[in-house]
């Protein structure tokens, strides 16, 4: 164990080294979940918070609920949009908040000030296609009762929220077994092409009006409202007190309609968030504010940038802890059982799921997925160095004994060269998975590739998509083939040579 | 000198080898003979350490090879096995080298004794940077024999080290094998199972059957005076290309 402690410990210091403290300075941050709507809302806080002097920076599209909410509460983000349907019936689910000065109470108790509603209501609601619903005479939630073979189709989020379809079928008593959880932005598409019959929708959603779409009654008064708020850190007001007089002045600007044309906007129109949300200050209040939009070929070099980080620091740590373990592991037969079998079962974690243990343990951003990549890259490492010198003929090993050399020596002049084309191959092998998995980093605000390819589902554009997909791939092909190169350096052409009769 | 006292190994429940007691001639090739686990490769293998025995000791010039100095009495010792044993990584020169490097030897001294050595062995000089899947059969048997000489050992335990040649290198390879150890007088300890190979290297012959030594002494003492009837087998058991044309005869 001792001989391991070296390298373990570089492991973590390079976490340590690359993972950010809180918010410091005066620069505030900002974060939108994964939804055109809140991202839109993120680019008007963070306008409103340059406007009254402050820096801000914006963590677009961070992830769902909980990811803000425990990034909010850990300090790594200062103020992000939220709904008060979704803090009563999720966040704070099982206090049974009923009006909006109940939930501020609660939310003061956790360090967290909330502004007055900014004036719509995003509630969701239960749609279909008008010609499906006019042929089945369903005009509420109830009639849907009567309907035991539609298929549902529910972003995911609402699949497993404390508001979302578990209750509704409870309340509603719904007998529908065809429901699965898809990508929101890709739910209308599935509704248009007839796969599915019926989704949950955001009042607000732009679509609705433009694949034309039939909301249901909620009969029985199930969805609370949702009406949008701003969350931000009781501590911001000490630290930037002209930021959140700034921000705050968004409250009750914001009509139903207006957010809708600006959903629209981005959503249809594909105009940049941030233009709409110039546009909208610029009309509200008079405010000059630039909009930054980044050029595609800086927006390639700076996902290539992440991309390239999370990979390089997430593998080279794997690989200083890897290989000792694989030597430990060929060493010690039990105790090399142990180990390959730890790093197995990790392996057969979904790397979703390992991206969001992570988040409690290292905050979000580049250091949770470095850790998570980090994790998945010791397994072929691990097994490829166990491999390489597990296979090593009793032969040849012997002879190293014989002539005498102690096991350091034979360790690093014999052992370890003879099964360097396994160690090589794992970590290639590591390498290329590394840079596809990557790809997840997005989900957990770590940028990357990953970072167009999930806008571009949001916003159905192929374009965006192809943007993070075609980098990713050749990048995966450029390390294959950088491997294979560096082999002929690290690997003795001896090895490389086909033994004569 | 070698000396095997009062030595057992047991893998299980299986007997690989005694228990025995065994006094090597210095100077002399012994030869172990007998068929496939019979115990000789343990026995080798016990007298270089590479396993420790269950009871008794192997001494090496009256010291107790254990784990506690295995490491330096081996440095005493050249070991050979079948195909040479070469690290496939290394060159031939870097195999022969390996040693001496690791010890700090001189460069001057190193290029001296490889010299010596090629010159010993026959072994061509431009084939030194070639890599052990570059060279013949008999070639990594000689580069193998150059790797146990080179830090000029006492003792020289060679496994089975001509047995995947084909004939006529082999044949070639036995006289200069004799050669080299009758002019270094090195004390050697070969392992074969070919009655024929153990006669013309061995000075003694150890003949095994089941761990232990069933009958020792030369050639002419195990066709003449076998000990038991199992003696006399084994010999016989190998046969003579002419004993097909003399059967044609009768």
């Amino acid at each position: 164990m001792k001989r391991l402690g070296g390298p373990v410990a570089i492991a973590l210091a390079f976490f340590l080294f690359v993972a950010p403290g809180p918010a410091v300075g005066r620069e505030v941050t900002v974060a939108s979940k994964t939804f055109t709507e809140s991202v839109v809302l993120g680019e008007l806080l963070s306008a409103l918070i340059r406007d009254s002097g402050a820096a801000s920076r914006h963590r677009r599209e961070l992830g769902g609920t909980r990811i803000l909410w425990s990034a909010l509460l850990s300090g790594e983000i200062d103020v992000y949009p939220e709904y008060t349907g979704t803090i009563s019936q999720e966040i704070l689910a099982g206090e049974n908040l009923k009006t909006v000065s109940e939930i501020r109470a609660a939310l003061e108790k956790r360090g967290v000030l909330m502004s007055r509603p900014l004036g719509f209501n995003n509630t969701y609601a239960m749609g279909m296609k008008k010609e499906t619903a006019g042929r089945l005479g369903i005009r509420s939630i109830s009639d849907l009762r009567k309907h035991p073979d539609l298929k549902f189709g529910f972003s995911n989020e609402f699949m497993d929220r404390g508001d979302g379809w578990p209750s509704l079928k409870a309340r509603y008593r719904l007998p529908q077994a065809s429901v699965r959880g898809l990508e929101h932005a890709l739910a209308y598409r599935a509704l248009e092409g007839g796969d599915i019959h019926l989704i949950d929708l955001y009042a607000t959603d732009a679509d609705i009006k433009y694949y034309d779409l039939f909301t249901l009654k909620d009969d029985l008064n199930f969805f609370p409202r949702y009406d949008a708020v701003i969350l931000y850190r009781a501590d911001l007001k000490k630290r930037a007190p002209e930021a959140v007089r700034s921000l705050l002045r968004l409250g009750a600007r914001i009509g139903e309609g207006p957010m809708i044309r600006m959903n629209a906007r981005v959503k249809l129109e594909k105009v940049a968030e941030s233009r709409v949300a110039s546009e909208f200050l610029a009309d509200a209040f008079g405010i000059l504010s630039k909009s930054r939009v980044i050029s595609p070929w800086r927006r390639l070099m700076q996902n290539a940038r992440d991309h390239l980080y999370l990979v390089l620091i997430s593998l080279l740590a794997a690989i200083l802890v890897a290989i000792p373990l694989g030597i430990w592991a060929a060493r010690r037969p039990v105790a090399g059982q142990v180990i390959l079998g730890v790093v197995g079962v990790i392996q057969t974690i979904p790397s979703l799921a390992l991206l969001v243990f992570m988040i409690p343990l290292l905050g979000i951003g580049g250091p949770p997925a470095m850790m998570a990549l980090f994790l998945y890259s010791l397994l072929p490492i691990v097994r490829n160095t166990y491999a390489g010198l597990h296979d090593i003929p009793i032969g040849l090993r012997e002879s190293a004994e014989a002539l005498g050399l102690p096991v350091r020596a034979r360790l690093l002049l014999v052992e370890l060269p003879l099964a360097s084309r396994a160690i090589l191959a794992g970590v290639k092998t590591s390498a290329v998975i590394n840079v596809g998995t990557a790809t997840l980093g997005a989900l957990i605000g770590a940028g990357g590739f990953g970072q167009p390819i999930l806008t571009g589902i949001r916003l159905d554009d192929v374009g965006l998509i192809l943007e993070g997909a075609v980098p990713a791939a050749a990048l995966a092909l450029l390390v294959q083939g950088g491997f294979d190169l560096l082999e002929r350096f690290l690997v003795s052409e001896g090895l490389r040579l086909k033994p004569m009769p | 000198m070698l000396k095997l006292e009062g030595i057992s190994k047991t893998y299980g429940e299986v007997r690989a080898a005694g228990p025995l007691s065994l006094k090597i001639d210095p100077g002399k090739t012994s030869v172990l003979i007998g068929q496939s686990g019979c115990g000789k490769s343990t026995l080798l293998r016990l007298m270089m350490g590479l396993i420790e025995p269950d009871a008794g000791n192997v001494l090496l010039d009256g010291e107790r090879i254990d784990h506690t100095n295995n490491l330096i009495l081996r440095r005493k010792m050249g070991y050979v096995i079948q195909d040479g044993g070469l690290f496939p990584h290394l060159t031939a020169r870097g195999n022969v080298e390996l040693m001496a490097t690791y010890l700090g030897w001189p460069e001057k001294n190193i290029k001296d004794r490889l010299d010596q050595l090629t010159a010993l062995t026959q072994f061509p000089h431009e084939g030194l940077n070639r890599y052990p899947a570059q060279l013949s059969g008999g070639q990594r048997q000689r580069v193998g024999l150059m790797r146990a000489l080179m830090l000029n050992p006492e003792v020289l335990l060679l496994d089975e080290p001509l047995g995947s040649l084909d004939p006529m290198i082999r044949h070639e390879l036995q006289d200069d094998l004799r050669r080299i150890f009758e002019s270094l007088k090195k004390t050697v300890v070969m392992v074969t199972h070919d009655i024929g190979e153990a006669g013309f290297f061995g000075d003694t012959i150890y003949l095994m059957a089941e761990g232990t030594i069933l009958q020792q002494g030369t050639l002419e003492d195990l066709v003449s005076r076998p000990a038991d009837e199992f003696v006399t087998r084994f010999i016989n058991a190998q046969r003579s290309p002419l004993e097909a044309i003399r059967g044609q005869g009768a």
